[in-house]
């Protein structure tokens, strides 16, 4: 029995397809994203037109999107893979060398109607590419150097890019869910180990050659990692933001000042409030036991996709399964670390909660194909 | 591709295994997390709570303009002055010491200057603004803007500052403002929250004293957001304040200098009213000095020099300085008789020079003695004797009740500072005071302004204005508020018979203009500006009987600290009055000498409205008052200073 007719022989078609949505799953992503509307209501201060509604209608596009995704056969995407990584490798050529310059980085490719941030897409790409390059190879390759060289390449060569827009957060998170990919598809945990060891020298290259011409990244960058080592040196300065969210969140208490009664998040003392540090308006209102239900949330998403993987019998569904996880988990721990003062401040975004279009489509687009590779799995 | 169905089923297994290896790091990862929240929210809950509290809304002061002095036709007396300043803020300026030394080529900075800014930079902090020079000239500041852009974190600014155009002046009358000391908000119950302005000045003598709550005017405010560390976010309300209202004082402000310059370097006050509502007209005190030292901060040397000066320029002497009225008291010892009926128009006295009051003897200023005098002639020739006779027929207390009447021995309620009451003494007050019986010598030295009595040039003003008019005038300064003219109440009539007050003005009269009057070489011929007046001459020492023997010591030998003060009194013109003055030089030695001309020059100059014509004088005098009208160093018309004129 060939591989194509099993899948047809298994597969639902039609509105069946409807039945085998995982629909928990997008009723835990909705109810991270109605969290998302209700705060940046609170923030805005009661004006729903400010930041909720646009939100809300962004949702509502990318959903429609993500629905669609969903119902189209997963091994049509598995096809579409190469094409998509090279589009958004070729967008991230663009903007490298064309895009608009906003924040001190080069980052969007402004459209006039929408602002696209290739490096978003280019996470999707990433994993999918992988997920096929492995699907395809031979399992007894998959250690051999050669093979291992392939899909480092394929993170690398797009990390760079972004690592040169500058964008450090998303550097960081292609590169560890490009990891994560290779991981799970069993490359030898020799080569972690080795990676592991290279980035120790690496971190210790970016601080030795600091202050020399070759250093390796930018003095804002260099700012970034002295505040977050020591946020009370100057409390005004670069450390201001780690401060005042650390106040927001802290002056919650257990059962937070209630809905719309922040002080901090609210009267300015935080830049980013309504994007990147959305959640300390979170913490701020609804205190420990609210910011303990959003991870329990997000726990719960994260479970669901790596039960759906673990399920999933086909080797590109079960790999790009894990792979969007990993990205989805790497999006909420980097922001929640870095808003409790535990990681330094690179930008990204709450996944769901944060204001913003290519985070949310991205991530909704994501979870369209999750639930592509749950509806058409092999069973 | 086609693989082998076994190795896909081991493939999918490590897949798995793999899978929730990962699951167990996120786990982990989202534990740790959990636990970081439970840290800031739960367990250090309290102390960013409160860092919390310092995040809010504060409300800031602005203080509002302060207003305008201005004399009775509008001219500036105490104005706003826009202060030029620069300040830095450590922020902006990241290194401050580098910005400093760029800004001290600009504008003169001393080495101190430069420590302080640094000093004060490093310990506030790095967005509060730090002063580093203040009162700059418009080249200066305008050299500043200019320069701006290489010099980051500095901001010129402009705040209002009190200045006095017409300095010495009105220094003892109006006074100055200065900060708000720790004493002035002590003396305050409810302070208003402008006090705690950081440098907010306010009234510390004088007018500005005295009609602060009018001057001052309300505060606006802004709310502004800070967060924990005093960092202004942002400005979300504003209220414009209310600035102080303008005052009009009834002072004319060229009259005034007149004076001033009139009384020149002698320790000296003179005061002109008007006799019809009470305007005081010009109220100058000498020497005098220069409020603007005060609101800038005056050295600790030009305080001292002020201090130290023995002719005390820091009083006022018009209302401060309780003199022995002498002579001048004789007005109303007159009136007190006429009133009592212990004399009329028409009772002599004979002076042999001298009273014997039970083998006492009280003197005549003439040893000689002036024979037989009626009271017109008893003023005119300032006989003591007469005087010390009709005392005793009416009695102490008499006397002080129609000193009271006149207005002596009380205190005038005009917005000046250390305004005196004088002293009228009476029998009580004595007992109370010294536990001594009243004696008769003290009736006799009263009677001609001496021992216990003590007046103020206001005081003799305002007795000579209601004299001059018998009527109860009362003395203001206050002409109107915020543009709105102050009510002037008709004066009461003093209750006295018109014939005995005619007695005693034209007795006045035939001081200045009589032959044989005190101050006659002090007349004025015109006669439709004729003065008349009462000249004074306190002493200050008491002569000995040994010294009355051996001839008593002139008053040119004498050190200047012991010569006589030196007072007059006047009002005009005669036939209808209209301006009364009071003049008191101190250790000026004769009332008619040194006095008296100034009061002539000063009514001279108010009733005509310019300076005195020498034809007003009496010929032999036209040169020398020429010469001396000419030598006075007055203001220009706009308020400033002439150069000086070489010798």
């Amino acid at each position: 029995m060939s591989f194509l007719e099993y899948r047809v022989k298994f597969a639902p078609s039609g509105f069946a397809k409807v039945l085998y949505v995982n629909w928990g799953l997008y009723l835990l992503i909705t109810a991270c994203a109605a969290i998302g509307w209700l705060m940046l209501y609170s923030i805005s201060g009661g004006d729903i037109a400010m930041w909720a509604k646009p939100q809300m209608q962004r949702y509502g596009v990318g959903m429609i999107l993500s629905l669609g995704i969903c119902f189209t056969p997963i091994w049509f995407w598995r096809s579409m893979s190469g094409a998509a990584y090279a589009l958004t490798f070729f967008l991230l050529l663009v903007v490298h060398f064309f895009g608009t310059v906003g924040m001190g980085a080069q980052r969007w490719i402004d459209l006039g109607f929408i602002r696209i941030q290739p490096s978003e897409f280019m996470k999707v790409s990433l994993i999918m590419v992988l997920a096929t390059y492995y699907d395809w190879l031979d399992d007894r390759r998959v250690s051999r150097p050669l093979w291992v060289l392939i899909p480092v390449l394929l993170i690398i060569v797009p990390a760079v890019l972004v690592l040169m827009e500058p964008n450090l957060g998303t550097t960081l998170m292609l590169v560890i869910a490009g990891a994560a990919v290779m991981f799970a598809a069993g490359v030898s945990l020799w080569y972690f180990a080795a990676v592991v060891g290279l980035i120790g020298a690496g971190v210790a290259g970016i601080f030795l050659l600091r202050g020399t011409p070759w250093q390796l990244i930018h003095d804002y960058q260099y700012k970034r990692i002295d505040t977050f080592l020591d946020p009370s040196a100057d409390p005004l300065g670069a450390g201001y933001n780690i401060l005042q969210a650390k106040i927001a969140l802290g002056s919650g208490g257990l059962t937070g000042k209630g809905f719309m009664q922040g002080t901090q998040s609210r009267l300015n003392f935080l830049p980013e409030k309504h994007t990147d540090f959305i959640f300390t308006t979170l913490g701020e209102e609804f205190g420990f036991i609210g910011a303990i239900s959003l991870l329990a949330l997000y726990a719960m998403i994260l479970i669901f996709l790596l039960w759906a993987a673990m399920q999933n019998k086909d080797r590109f569904s079960s790999l790009m399964l894990i792979g969007l996880a990993a990205n989805f988990f790497l999006y909420l721990a980097v922001n929640l670390a870095m808003v409790m003062g535990m990681a330094p401040v690179v930008g990204v975004p709450l996944p769901f909660l944060s204001y913003g279009g290519s985070a949310t489509l991205v991530l909704l687009l994501a979870f369209g194909l999750a639930q592509s590779a749950i509806v058409h799995r092999l069973r | 591709m086609r693989r082998p169905v076994r190795d896909q089923e081991d493939s999918a297994r490590r897949i798995n295994r793999r899978a929730l290896f990962m699951g167990g790091c996120m786990a982990a990862t989202i534990a740790v997390l959990g636990g970081r929240m439970r840290y800031l929210g739960v367990d250090q809950s309290d102390e960013f709570a409160l860092l919390a509290e310092q995040n809010r809304v504060n409300l800031q002061l602005i203080p509002p303009a302060r207003g305008l002095i201005l004399d009775r036709n509008g001219k500036l007396i105490a104005g706003n002055e826009q202060n030029y300043r620069v300040v830095i803020t450590r922020e902006g300026a990241g290194d401050v010491q580098m910005v400093l030394n760029r800004l001290s080529h600009l504008i003169p900075l001393t080495q101190s200057d430069l420590t302080r800014v640094v000093k004060d930079s490093g310990r506030n902090a790095s967005f509060v603004p730090i002063p580093v020079a203040d009162r700059l000239t418009w080249e200066e500041f305008s050299r500043i803007s200019l320069n701006a852009p290489a010099l980051p974190g500095v901001t010129p600014d402009v705040g209002l500052s009190r200045v006095y155009p017409r300095d010495t002046d009105f220094a003892h009358v109006v006074g100055y403002v200065g900060p708000v000391s720790d004493k002035d908000l002590a003396a305050l119950e409810n302070p208003d929250p402008l006090l705690h302005i950081p440098k907010f000045q306010i009234g510390k003598i004088g007018v500005e004293k005295w009609k602060e709550d009018v001057l001052r005017g309300a505060a606006g405010n802004r709310k502004i957001e800070v967060n924990h560390v005093g960092r202004v976010m942002r400005e979300l309300e504003r209220t414009e304040g209310q600035s102080g209202a303008d005052l009009t004082l009834t002072l004319d402000a060229d009259i005034q200098n007149f004076l001033q310059v009139r009384l020149g370097d002698q320790s000296a006050a003179v005061i002109v009213m008007d006799v019809q509502n009470g305007d005081i007209i010009g109220a100058a005190s000498a020497p005098s000095f220069d409020p603007n030292l005060f609101v800038r901060g005056i050295s600790s040397a030009d305080y001292s020099l002020l201090t130290e000066n023995d002719h005390r320029p820091l009083a006022n002497k018009v209302v401060q300085g309780a003199y022995p009225p002498g002579s001048t008291f004789k007005i109303v010892t007159a009136l007190a008789a006429l009133a009592d009926g212990a004399i009329d128009t028409n009772t002599t006295v004979n002076c042999p020079g001298y009273l014997d009051y039970g083998g006492r003897k009280f003197h005549c200023w003439r040893s000689g003695g002036h024979g037989k005098v009626d009271l017109a002639h008893a003023l005119e020739q300032s006989c003591d004797v007469f005087f010390y006779e009709v005392a005793q027929r009416v009695g102490i207390d008499k006397i002080a009740e129609m000193g009271k009447t006149m207005g002596l021995g009380q205190r005038h309620d005009l917005p000046m500072s250390a305004i005196s009451e004088g002293n009228l003494p009476t029998k009580a007050w004595k007992q109370q005071r010294y536990k001594q019986d009243w004696r008769i010598g003290d009736t006799i030295n009263a009677a001609i302004g001496q021992g216990y009595v003590l007046a103020t040039p206001l005081q003799l003003a305002v007795m000579t204005a209601r004299v001059a008019t018998g009527r109860l005038v009362v003395p203001r300064l206050i002409k109107a508020i915020g543009g709105v003219e102050v009510p002037i109440e008709d004066a009461a009539p003093l209750g006295m018979e018109t014939s005995q007050l005619d007695s005693v003005r034209s007795g006045m009269q035939a001081v200045v203009n009589g032959q044989h009057g005190t101050s006659f070489a002090a007349r004025i011929v015109t006669d439709a500006l004729q003065m008349a007046g009462k000249s004074g001459t306190a002493q200050v020492r008491n002569i000995s009987a040994s010294e009355r023997e051996t001839g008593v010591v002139g008053n040119t030998d004498l050190p200047w600290k012991q010569r006589d003060h030196a007072l007059f009194v006047a009002f005009a013109p005669y036939d209808a009055p209209r301006y009364a003055t009071a003049v008191v030089i101190e250790h000026g030695m004769g009332g008619s000498a040194a006095a008296a001309p100034i009061a002539r020059d000063a009514l001279l100059r108010v009733m005509t409205g310019t300076l005195p014509d020498p034809k007003d004088y009496p010929d032999n005098q036209r040169a020398r008052i020429q010469t001396m009208l000419q030598e006075l160093r007055l203001r220009n018309p706009d308020g400033t200073q002439p150069p000086d004129i070489k010798a």
